[in-house]
C-alpha cells in the first residue's frame, strides 16, 4: 500500500511547540480578591488563539497513528474498531452527573452500571464485579488484594504469587506492589503451563496464581482443570488476566475454568477507544465465597426495583477515589447491548479466524499452537524491531515485538475481528516486504513517517521532559 | 457493504469470505479454531438481543435520563468546569481517540508532542521540572507518591502524615496501595480547615517519610500554612506532597515554591465535564526522583535526520520491561483526558486561567455571604479564604435542608447533623440566586 504520513515542519523538527508559537506569562495576584501572600507572583502558559489551537491539534493529530487510520495488530492490546456510536451515548448530558449525587438521583447511572455488573458476571462467568478499577493493572491490584483479604481473614499468612514468565509486566509489578514474592514459572516445552513445574512451585506460601488464557502467544491452557486443581489444594487462588478475552467470548468462561477472580479490559474486549494510552477500565469479578471483600461501593437492586449503593461485609476499601472511569464503562456497556450474545460469539470467533489466517498469509514461523486471537511469529536471524520500523513505511502499524521472550525475536501479532480479508492481506503483505527488505533496508527504516528512526538511547541518558529543557524552546512572554 | 443479520456488525466478513479464509486455514468451521477441552466449554447463554445501533441509543438514553435533573452545588474533589467545544471537537479525532500507547514513537508523533507539551504546562503550572504523562486520578495519585517517598534516598521511615479530614476515596486508595509497602498512614489535625502546624510539628519524627497536604483543601478552604508545612517535612527528611488542581494553580502560590517536593491532585477539573469521578491524576515532582517516577514519561530526542522528535522515555523504570521491580504497575493511564486538559489549558491561556481561577475565589466568597444572610445559616464555617467551595452551618439538621433543596432542583453535599458543603463553579454561578432563595425556603 503507498502511505506517506503527514509532516508538517522544517529541516529542524516537526510542528512547532504550542510554546514555540505564542506564550505569555502574567501576574495572578494583580487585582486578585485574595492577599498577596496567598497568590502566584506569575504565571506563565502557551496562548494561541482558537484558531491556532484548532490548527495545531489537527496537525497533531494526522502525525499519528490510531485503528481509524489502519491495522493495528499489536499483540495482547486487542485494538479492534471502536463504534462511534458509543461516543454519542457517553456525551449524553445525562451521564455528567457528579458521584457524590443521593443515589435515588441518579438511578439511570445505577441502573447501567448494575446491567454492566451483570452483563460482565455472566461472560465471565463470574458472581459478583466490581467496575471500580480504572485500568487492567489497577483491576489486577484489586484482585490481589482481594486474594490478600480473603487470606488473611482465614489467618492464613501467605507471601508468595506465581506468575508463569511469559505474563504481562503487570502480574508481576502487581503482585510486587501487593507486598508478594514473585515466583517466577517457566514456560513448558509447548509454550503452556509446565504442570509438574506448577506442582513444585506451589506451598503453603502460594496466595494465587495469575494467569492469563489464552496465554500470551495465544495458547489455551488444555490443562486449565488441573491447573486449577493444583492451585486450589495448596490453598491458593486463581486469577485470570482478562487481557485476552477476546478470544473466548460465549465460547468459554473463566468461572468455569476454575479461576476465583479475573479483570476484564473493555478497552480491549469491548471495544472502548484506548486513547493513546487511556482511559480504560478494569473491572474485578470474583465467585461469591469472594464477593464480600470487593471495593466499596457496589450496586444492586433493592426490593422495590430502585438501585443503591452498598459496602460488601468485608470490603477491601477504595482502589479509585471515586466510581473509577465512568465514561469508559457507559462505552462498554454500550457495545455489550448492542452487539449481545450473538455478537460476541461472533467477535471472537472472527478474532481466531483473522489470526489463523494472517499466519497463514505472513512468510515468518509461527513456533506455538494452535492460537487462538494473536500468534507470535519470530523474525529468526532479523532484528523483530527493525522488521517493525520497516513495516510503518507499508502503512500498518507492526506488532508487539520481543515479547514474549519465549519466541526468540517474537512478533506478537493481534489482528482482532475488524480487520476484512483484504485488510489482512495488506498486512501479510506488509510483513512480507519488511522481510524480503535487506538489512540496510531495514536499518534504514522508517522513512515515510512523521519522524525517522529515534534515538532512545539518548533520549534515556539525556531526558528532556519539558519544553523548559529544550534549549530551543522559543518565544517567552509577549504579554 | 457487507452487512449481515447476525453477529457482530464489526466484523468485515461476508460468509463468502468467512468459507474462503476457512479454506485458507484448513477449518471446516470457526468452532474447529478453538482448542478448548468440552469440560470447561461454554454451551449456555447470557440471554443478551443483539440490537440495532438507533435501539441502543434509545435505550440508553432512556435509562441516563432516569437521572434526576438537578443543579449540582457539588465538589469536593470533582470538578465540572466549562469545557470549551473546540476541546471536544478536536479531542475526538478519531487519531488521538483510537490509537495506542505509543510504542512505535515515528509513527506517534502527534499524541507524543501532545503529551510532552501537557508534560510542559504542569511544569509550568507547578514550577516542579518532571512531569509526567497521568495516573488513573488524585486518590491514586497520591498513593503514588507515598509509595515513591517509600523508594527515594532522601527518606528514612515508614509512616505517612495525611490530614484527618481527607476524602474517603483518597484515605481508601492510599491505605491499599502502601499495605504491601508495610507504610503506616497516620493523620493529623486542622485547626479551622487549615493546617494545624502546632500539632503537625508534635506528630513528626524520623519515621515519617511523606507529609501530605491540600490546597485547597477538601472543604474548600486556601491554605495558609504551606511553607511551615513544607519547612516542617523537609527539617525531618520527609517529602512534602502537596495536592491541588491545575485551576487553583492558576491563581495560588506555586508548589515549588513553597518546597512542595511532588504535587498530586486531580486534573479532570479542566477538560472533563462532571464524569461521575473519572478524572486525571497530576503528578509531578523534583528531578531528583527522576528515575523512581511512576507511569509514563514524554522525552524529546532526535530522530536520523537529526530532527527533533518524541518518544516515551527511561522505560526501565516501568513494569514491562522492570517487571516486579518496576516503579508501578501502572500500564493503560488517562492518556486521552491528559490531552484535554492540555487543550483546555491553552485555550485557556495564562490570562484565562488566572481569571477562571480568582472567580472560583469570587463566586464562593459572594455565594457564603448570601447564604450566611440567611437566619439559622453560617457560611462559610471556617474563617478562611475560599476557592469553589465552602462549609455552611444550619441550625435546621443538614440532611433536611439537602432534602428540601433537592425538591427545589439543587444538590448539595451533607458533612453531618448541621453541616453541608456547597461548591460554585462557572457551570453553576449563573443559577446562585435561585439557589439561595430555595436555601432560604428550605433552612
Amino acid at each position: 500500500m503507498n502511505y506517506d504520513q503527514a509532516r508538517y515542519g522544517d529541516d529542524e523538527r516537526n510542528e512547532p511547540l504550542l510554546s514555540e508559537k505564542r506564550a505569555a506569562e502574567v501576574d495572578p495576584g494583580e487585582g486578585s480578591a485574595l492577599p498577596d501572600e496567598l497568590t502566584r507572583d506569575s504565571l506563565e502558559l502557551p496562548a494561541p488563539s482558537e484558531p491556532e489551537l484548532a490548527r495545531h491539534y489537527t496537525r497533531l493529530s494526522q502525525m499519528n497513528w490510531s485503528v481509524d487510520s489502519g491495522p493495528y495488530p499489536l499483540g495482547s492490546c486487542t485494538m479492534k474498531y471502536n463504534p462511534t456510536f458509543t461516543e454519542t451515548v457517553a456525551a449524553d448530558p445525562n451521564a455528567a452527573v457528579h458521584p457524590d449525587r443521593d443515589p435515588e438521583t441518579v438511578q439511570g447511572t445505577l441502573e447501567l452500571l448494575y446491567g454492566l455488573q451483570e452483563y460482565l458476571a455472566d461472560i465471565g462467568g463470574m458472581d459478583a464485579v466490581t467496575l471500580q478499577p480504572p485500568a487492567g493493572a489497577a483491576g489486577e491490584f484489586t484482585g490481589i488484594t482481594v486474594a490478600k483479604a480473603y487470606h488473611e481473614r482465614n489467618g492464613n499468612d501467605r507471601s508468595e504469587v506465581i506468575v508463569p514468565a511469559s505474563a504481562h509486566g503487570t502480574n508481576f509489578a502487581t503482585a510486587a506492589m501487593a507486598g508478594y514474592d514473585v515466583v517466577e514459572l517457566p514456560s513448558g516445552e509447548d509454550g503452556r503451563v509446565d504442570v509438574e513445574a506448577l506442582e513444585a512451585a506451589v506451598s503453603d506460601d502460594t496466595a494465587a496464581l495469575m494467569l492469563t488464557n489464552p496465554n500470551t502467544v495465544g495458547l489455551f491452557e488444555r490443562d486449565i482443570v488441573e491447573i486449577a486443581d493444583i492451585v486450589h489444594r495448596a490453598g491458593g487462588l486463581l486469577y485470570y488476566d482478562g487481557a485476552n478475552l477476546n478470544a473466548l467470548l460465549g465460547r468459554a468462561r473463566p468461572g468455569d475454568m476454575g479461576f476465583d477472580i479475573m479483570h476484564y479490559n473493555v478497552h480491549k474486549t469491548f471495544a472502548t477507544p484506548h486513547g493513546g494510552g487511556g482511559p480504560g477500565a478494569g473491572p474485578v469479578g470474583v465467585v461469591s465465597e469472594l464477593a464480600e471483600f470487593l471495593p466499596r461501593p457496589r450496586v444492586r437492586e433493592a426490593d422495590d426495583g430502585d438501585y443503591e449503593l452498598f459496602d460488601p461485609a468485608r470490603s477491601i476499601g477504595k482502589v479509585h477515589g471515586f466510581a473509577g472511569n465512568w465514561l469508559v464503562l457507559v462505552k462498554a456497556y454500550a457495545y455489550i447491548h448492542r452487539l449481545g450474545d450473538e455478537g460476541l460469539l461472533d467477535a471472537s470467533a472472527k478474532a481466531v479466524l483473522n489470526a489463523n489466517y494472517l499466519a497463514e498469509r505472513v512468510a515468518f514461523d509461527v513456533p506455538y499452537g494452535p492460537f487462538h486471537h494473536e500468534f507470535a511469529a519470530t523474525a529468526g536471524d532479523r532484528d523483530a524491531a527493525d522488521v517493525a520500523k520497516a513495516m510503518l513505511d507499508y502503512g500498518v502499524h507492526p506488532p508487539t515485538t520481543k515479547w514474549p521472550e519465549m519466541v526468540p525475536e517474537a512478533m506478537l501479532t493481534e489482528p482482532t475481528e475488524a480487520e476484512s480479508r483484504a485488510s489482512l492481506d495488506d498486512l501479510a503483505a506488509a510483513f512480507n516486504a519488511a522481510a524480503a527488505d535487506s538489512e540496510g533496508a531495514l536499518a534504514d527504516a522508517p522513512r515515510k513517517t512523521a519522524a525517522r528512526r529515534i534515538d532512545q538511547t539518548s533520549a534515556a541518558r539525556d531526558p528532556r521532559l519539558s519544553w523548559h529543557a529544550l534549549a530551543d524552546a522559543g518565544s517567552t512572554a509577549d504579554e | 457493504m457487507s452487512r449481515r443479520d447476525d453477529g457482530s456488525p464489526f466484523a468485515p466478513h461476508t460468509p463468502a469470505e468467512t468459507a474462503a479464509m476457512l479454506d485458507v486455514v484448513g477449518a471446516e468451521t470457526e468452532a474447529d479454531l478453538f482448542d478448548v477441552p468440552d469440560e470447561v466449554a461454554f454451551d449456555g447463554e447470557f440471554g443478551i438481543p443483539t440490537r440495532d445501533e438507533r435501539t441502543v441509543v434509545t435505550d440508553l438514553a432512556d435509562t441516563l435520563g432516569r437521572n434526576d435533573d438537578l443543579t449540582e452545588f457539588l465538589g469536593r474533589g470533582h470538578y465540572g468546569h466549562y469545557v470549551p467545544a473546540v476541546v471536544d471537537d478536536l479531542s475526538s479525532r478519531s487519531e488521538f481517540l483510537t490509537s495506542y500507547t505509543q510504542y512505535q514513537p515515528e509513527i506517534t508523533q502527534g499524541f507524543l508532542q501532545a503529551l510532552f507539551e501537557y508534560q510542559s504546562m504542569l511544569v509550568d503550572l507547578t514550577g516542579l521540572p518532571v512531569a509526567n504523562c497521568s495516573m488513573y486520578d488524585a486518590a491514586t495519585g497520591l498513593a503514588e507518591a507515598a509509595l515513591l517517598a517509600d523508594r527515594v534516598r532522601e527518606t528514612t521511615g515508614s509512616t505517612l502524615l495525611v490530614p484527618e479530614d481527607l476524602r474517603d476515596g483518597k484515605r481508601g486508595t492510599l491505605d491499599n496501595y502502601v499495605d504491601g509497602a508495610g507504610l503506616t498512614v497516620e493523620t493529623y489535625p486542622y485547626d479551622d480547615a487549615n493546617v494545624d502546624v502546632d500539632a503537625l510539628s508534635e506528630r513528626l519524627d524520623g519515621d515519617v517519610c511523606l507529609v501530605y497536604a491540600e490546597n485547597p483543601t477538601v472543604t474548600g478552604a486556601i491554605e495558609e500554612s504551606l511553607d511551615a508545612v513544607g519547612d516542617l517535612a523537609a527539617d525531618h527528611d520527609a517529602l512534602f506532597c502537596l495536592g491541588t488542581d491545575p485551576v487553583a494553580l492558576g491563581l495560588l502560590r506555586e508548589p515549588a515554591a513553597v518546597g512542595a517536593d511532588v504535587v498530586v491532585g486531580e486534573a479532570g477539573s479542566l477538560g472533563l465535564p462532571t464524569s461521575y469521578g473519572m478524572g486525571v491524576g497530576l503528578f509531578a515532582c523534583r528531578e531528583s526522583y527522576l528515575r523512581q517516577v511512576p507511569g509514563r514519561l514524554v522525552g524529546a530526542s532526535e530522530d536520523a535526520d537529526g530532527r527533533r522528535a518524541f518518544t516515551l522515555t527511561l522505560q526501565t523504570r516501568e513494569q514491562h520491561i522492570r517487571k516486579e521491580r518496576a516503579t508501578s504497575n501502572i500500564c493503560t493511564n488517562q492518556a486521552w483526558v491528559a490531552l484535554r486538559v492540555a487543550m483546555h489549558l491553552a485555550w485557556l491561556g495564562p490570562r484565562g486561567l488566572a481569571d477562571l481561577a480568582e472567580d472560583c475565589v469570587r463566586n464562593a466568597r459572594e455565594l457564603a455571604a448570601d447564604l450566611d444572610d440567611i437566619g439559622g445559616v453560617t457560611a462559610p464555617l471556617a474563617d478562611r479564604h475560599h476557592f469553589r467551595e465552602f462549609v455552611v452551618r444550619t441550625d435546621r439538621p443538614a440532611p433536611a435542608v439537602a432534602d428540601d433543596l433537592r425538591g427545589r432542583g439543587f444538590a448539595v453535599h451533607t458533612l453531618d447533623d448541621h453541616r453541608l458543603q456547597v461548591c460554585v463553579t462557572d457551570l453553576n454561578a449563573g443559577e446562585t440566586d435561585e439557589f439561595v432563595d430555595a436555601f432560604e425556603g428550605a433552612a
